[in-house]
């Protein structure tokens, strides 16, 4: 099955629109991780500073959500150009990624945040 | 594409951008089931957490880490010259973009280092 030229400008613009929500969360995730490791790696420390912490959660939600987009579109396009792997049976592959992104995401940031 | 034309195409600073671009983000994409289930040993209380901390505490991984925050910086900034080219009024390849980029990574992997260091 072929996608429709419609269909890949949309996947553009959704890897393109997924990176920019990204620029800005890599910016804080980045300072995030400078300042966990600063304050010292234990897990009492960083779940007491996470566990019941909506913004937090919220804005993790919103990195993985973007993660899910980004990721799977990106590997979609270096799997067709380096390996001319494409088609119906690739974007299966790459949908399931997705799924698996969200699933797996959303579970790690309810395993920080839920208090 | 003839030999001589890759050769010269790899000579440029662009083609070492795309480079990077592609390799840093194939490894965090390939990085994030990982990370993910890391962060999910939390469900089974902090002391399964910090067992894996200790894990992440041996030089190897560590180093990995350290790799893995310089990626992700290269990938930002090398990400965010792509998204100018693509959607800023400028016209060129954003040279100083990729030097910016190659900025990001060192100071992105002292930040860290230092940050281990404390």
């Amino acid at each position: 099955m072929t996608m429709t030229r419609a269909t890949q400008a949309k996947l553009w613009y959704a890897q393109r629109l997924s990176a920019m929500v990204l620029a800005g969360c890599v910016i804080v995730h980045l300072g995030v991780i400078v300042y966990a490791t600063r304050s010292g790696l234990s897990a009492g420390a960083l779940l007491a500073r996470t566990r019941g912490n909506v913004a937090f959660a919220v804005f993790y939600g919103v990195f993985v959500l973007a993660c899910a987009v980004h990721a799977p579109l990106g590997l979609r396009a270096v799997a067709h150009e380096w390996l001319h792997w494409r088609g119906g049976a690739a974007d299966a592959v790459w949908a399931t990624f997705a799924l698996a992104l969200v699933a797996t995401g959303m579970r790690a940031v309810y395993a920080v945040t839920a208090s | 594409m003839s030999a001589s034309f890759a050769i010269r195409a790899r000579s440029h600073p662009a083609w070492w951008a795309f480079a990077v671009h592609r390799v840093s983000g194939v490894l965090l994409a390939l990085f994030l089931p990982l990370h993910f289930w890391a962060l999910a040993q939390a469900l089974d209380g902090a002391a399964a957490l910090d067992a894996f901390l200790r894990f992440a505490e041996r030089p190897w991984v560590r180093l990995a880490e350290w790799g893995l925050v310089v990626l992700l910086a290269l990938h930002l900034t090398g990400g965010v010259r792509l998204l100018l080219i693509e959607f800023g009024p400028w016209r060129g390849l954003r040279k100083d973009w990729i030097a910016m980029t190659a900025g990001a990574g060192v100071v992105a992997g002292l930040a860290y280092a230092l940050a281990l260091t404390r």
